[in-house]
């Protein structure tokens, strides 16, 4: 694995989906994801039992990859904020840390973009500082050997199973 | 990047397909959505253009399954091959856990897949990812052709660090799933070790 790789510790991670969830009421908004930049979702509030979340937090992050290469092209290091307007459902999505960005879904007919922008800036405040902290507990976990050898081995048979008579 | 969440019980890892333009990535890719069931799949993602050639990238989320109360995921990407989309490909490697290189075993290659596997680890370096330790595997692919060069002289010209090589012809499965079990447990392995 990379250094770069992600621990979220189980204390600490419902203060964040409190975060979200109380955005989400405030700026009367569906759904919020938070989604690592290389495209791992951390975590998802709000009701969007139709969409494929692993599709949408990888998009998601290409997206706002795409988007800060553009950025660089024209001198700006990224776009902190893109928007995309539907019809009826759009998409805001802001940078939250150096790595974690925000992904905000709206009806255009339930809430205004104003309000979505205003709350998310709160919301980014909070999350900020709760990802300090994630991230002291999380330094402490990275290093360390994960998982014994049993779950190492079980994971092995896993593998296995899942691609077995597959050719 | 590999994400371990103890609170959701979740950990995620990244596989990035890579190599040469028309070596068969999105093949491989492709042919692993057909054969995996429905429940242990996601939805695959091609953002190709109208000829089916890759602009961004393929992806695919396959289900381990729960181990130990742990649900664990593959996410499988693919970057476009093609030379002039090396902006891409960098953005794609980002977070990578896992990589397999896909070659293509004809002869005329030969160049592109030397090419493509030094651009490899000048993309790996510049998303702060270590050449040397990330786990990788190599695909020879398209070995029913009749031009193509051998495993051996393969490995000589271009695997000079001994990774772990398969033959494959991905377009009928022949090694699409050996290659993708060898590295799927080196990825494993490697975060296990906390690595």
């Amino acid at each position: 694995m990379n250094k770069g790789g992600m621990v979220i510790p189980e204390e600490g991670f419902s203060e964040i989906n409190e975060v979200l969830d109380n955005l989400l009421e405030r700026s009367s908004s569906e759904c919020a994801f938070l989604v690592d930049k290389s495209g791992q979702l951390i975590s998802m509030r709000g009701d969007m039992d139709k969409v494929d979340s692993a599709a949408f937090a990888s998009l998601s992050a290409g997206n706002f990859a795409a988007t800060s290469e553009l950025a660089k092209l024209i001198g700006e290091e990224e776009f902190s904020v893109l928007f995309h307007e539907g019809d009826t459902e759009s998409i805001h999505i802001s940078i939250v840390a150096r790595n974690i960005i925000m992904v905000i879904v709206f009806r255009t007919d339930e809430t205004s973009l104003g309000l979505v922008r205003l709350e998310m800036k709160k919301t980014i405040k909070e999350l900020i500082k709760l990802f300090k902290d994630l991230n002291e507990k999380s330094k402490k976990e990275k290093g360390k050997k994960q998982f014994n050898d049993s779950f190492t081995k079980s994971l092995d048979d896993e593998i296995d199973n899942l691609f077995k008579d597959k050719g | 990047m590999s994400l371990i969440n103890y609170a959701s019980r979740e950990i995620n890892c990244k596989i990035v397909y890579y190599g040469p333009g028309l070596g068969g990535k999105t093949t491989n890719i492709k042919y692993v959505y057909k054969q995996i069931d429905a429940d242990a799949r996601g939805k695959l993602v091609s953002l190709a253009t109208e000829t089916d050639r890759t602009l961004f990238f393929d992806f695919l989320p396959l289900d381990l399954g729960q181990v130990q109360g742990f649900t664990t995921r593959f996410h499988l990407y693919t970057v476009p091959g093609q030379v002039h989309y090396d902006a891409s490909r960098r953005l794609i490697l980002k977070g990578a856990d896992g990589i397999i290189f896909v070659a293509d075993s004809q002869k005329e290659r030969l160049q592109d897949n030397i090419d493509s596997f030094k651009n490899l680890r000048v993309n790996l370096k510049s998303q702060s990812i270590e050449p040397d330790s990330i786990p990788l595997v190599i695909q020879y692919n398209k070995m029913d052709l009749p031009n193509v060069m051998s495993a051996e002289a393969l490995d000589e010209k271009i695997n000079d660090k001994g990774y772990l090589s398969f033959e494959s012809i991905a377009i009928e499965g022949v090694g699409v799933f050996d290659t993708l079990r060898a590295i799927s447990k080196l990825v494993l392995k490697s975060i296990s070790e906390g690595r």
